[in-house]
């Protein structure tokens, strides 16, 4: 299930500049996991050291806030959009 | 990261500049993991996502010299990230130095023995906004981008659209488009580009979040400037303590959205201390919010240090962000300090806000009736000392939320133009 990926600009040096990529997953997990293995290294930078997403990093599958889904465990639809987004306050 | 010289003053091209084009500011540092970076118009730690933050290597500052300062936040220059030249910074609106009123009557109809209101609705654009505008404006010019944006609720939208125009830059400001109609207007009379999005505040936030990637001439002044822009609010707390006769009050109560400025007004206070400006006394923080949209006080009330996102639904729009990345700071302080953050529905907002309108004569936007409601719950709940010296803080102007009372207050009594009629009604 092919998935496209909105890269932040803080992570580009990992995908040699490429604000969008297509990896494989059917959930936001196995998408994490298949970003990593193309672009070793990234995995670590969106995942804390117990393999949680990161406080500071909102995801979104098209529309949706991942916590108001299932997390990590939300389906990644085939020709979905996953956008990784540094947290910022706003106000 | 490279190392920082504080000597170079020539000024760098690009998104980065030399320390000391930002005055005492000497780097952005990382709230969460403390990575260092050049101050440039970046938000978020490549290590760890973590928000960052501006550092200083301040010089002495004394009274008599903030004292001699103009009437506005250009007072406290010495400790904002600005150029240390006054020519170099834009010519603003010049906001701050708003009144702290003593309100008496409110007190007394609350049992408190001294209260006082910072009144923000005092800024040329009606809200506090015009503060951290102001200081990512200067910040945005030093470093040489074209044109200011923001994702805001309203307050931030006038501010942005009001001091670019001011100082001739463009702006470009994206806003929910159900917002209430006079921030709309408000904002499209400076004449900037104003996008009103189908969507959520914290939907707005995330577009910009988004489009802030791939525009690097582009300061937006809430996301890429961030940094920057959040120091502006610190001037709130500077001005409590100035007037209060350099000394710090024994409780706030401070409205919370994105949970900025509640923790610059901690920040600012425990600087001044620092600094040797004020005694550091011991004082409580307390947040508000209103229930529609209360992550923070929820997770505060869970005892919880992450703050889980909400969907908001209510009246007070200028806080209705329902995802606040800056509430587990906000949580910090108010358990550090020893202080609470509560919520009330919209009907007490709406209280809240005649409250204070006709015991004190000033009108507060939905943010306001927010805090003055929390002020009483809190007081109810013997959570806030009703002896102890409490300042709250009203954040804008009622004018701009009319729609919030618009069915609650209106004519006395409708009459004919003669004075049996005027006789008839009791008067």
């Amino acid at each position: 299930m092919s998935v496209t990926v909105r890269v932040p600009t803080i992570l580009r040096t990992y995908t040699k500049g490429a604000a969008e990529v297509t990896v494989e997953g059917a959930t936001l997990a196995d998408v994490v996991a298949g970003l990593d293995a193309t672009y070793p290294g990234i995995g670590a930078r969106v995942l804390d050291d117990e393999g949680r997403l990161r406080r500071f990093v909102n995801v979104y599958v098209d529309d949706e806030d991942v916590r108001f889904a299932d997390g990590l465990g939300t389906p990644t639809p085939a020709g979905s959009t996953v956008s990784v987004i540094p947290a910022v306050a706003g106000g | 990261m490279p190392a920082l010289d504080a000597t170079d003053v020539a000024p760098t091209p690009g998104r980065g500049a030399s320390p000391r084009r930002f005055g005492s500011a000497t780097a952005l540092v990382c709230r969460e993991c403390g990575a260092t970076y050049d101050l440039s118009a970046r938000y978020a730690c490549e290590e760890c996502f973590g928000p960052l933050e501006v550092a200083y290597d301040h010089p002495p500052v004394r009274r008599a010299d903030i004292e001699a300062g103009p009437p506005s936040l250009w007072r406290y220059a010495d400790l904002l990230p600005v150029p240390p030249d006054p020519a170099d910074r834009p010519t603003d609106l010049a906001p701050g130095w708003t009144r702290l009123h003593r309100a008496d009557r409110l007190a007394a109809e609350l049992g408190m023995r001294r209260l006082w209101v910072k009144d923000d609705s005092g800024n040329p654009t009606h809200s506090f906004k015009d503060r951290v505008v102001a200081v990512a404006l200067t910040a945005a010019r030093t470093l040489g981008l074209s044109t200011v944006a923001c994702a805001s609720t309203g307050n931030l939208a006038n501010a942005v659209a009001a001091a670019a125009a001011r100082a001739g830059l463009r702006s470009v400001v994206l806003v929910p488009a159900d917002l209430e109609a006079g921030k709309i207007v408000s904002t499209a009379a400076y004449g900037g580009t104003l996008v009103a999005v189908e969507g959520s505040y914290d939907d707005v936030n995330r577009l910009c979040s988004e489009v802030a990637f791939d525009r690097a001439d582009w300061g937006f002044v809430n996301v890429t400037l961030r940094p920057f822009y959040a120091e502006g609010s610190k001037t709130v707390g500077y001005e409590v303590a100035e007037q209060l006769g350099w000394r710090l009050p024994d409780q706030v109560v401070v409205p919370v959205a994105s949970g900025s400025l509640l923790t610059k007004v901690d920040k600012a206070w425990r600087e001044l201390g620092s600094a040797g400006l004020v005694e550091p006394t011991p004082y409580r923080v307390f947040g508000a919010q209103a229930t529609g949209c209360a992550p923070v006080s929820r997770a505060f009330a869970a005892g919880l240090d992450v703050v889980a996102p909400v969907r908001p639904a209510t009246i007070a729009k200028s806080l209705a962000i329902g995802n606040p990345a800056d509430g587990p700071y906000a949580l910090d302080v108010a358990r550090r300090t020893g202080g609470a953050v509560g919520d009330v529905p919209d009907e007490e907002i709406v209280e809240g806000i005649r409250l204070l309108a006709r015991t004190e004569g000033i009108f507060a936007e939905t943010a306001g009736g927010v805090t003055v409601a929390v002020l009483r719950r809190l007081l109810e709940s013997g959570q806030l000392d009703p002896d102890a010296e409490t300042v709250v803080l009203n954040t804008g102007d009622g004018l701009k939320t009319l729609d919030a009372v618009v069915d609650v207050v209106g004519p006395t009594a409708t009459i004919r133009p003669s004075y049996e009629s005027f006789q008839e009604v009791g008067l």
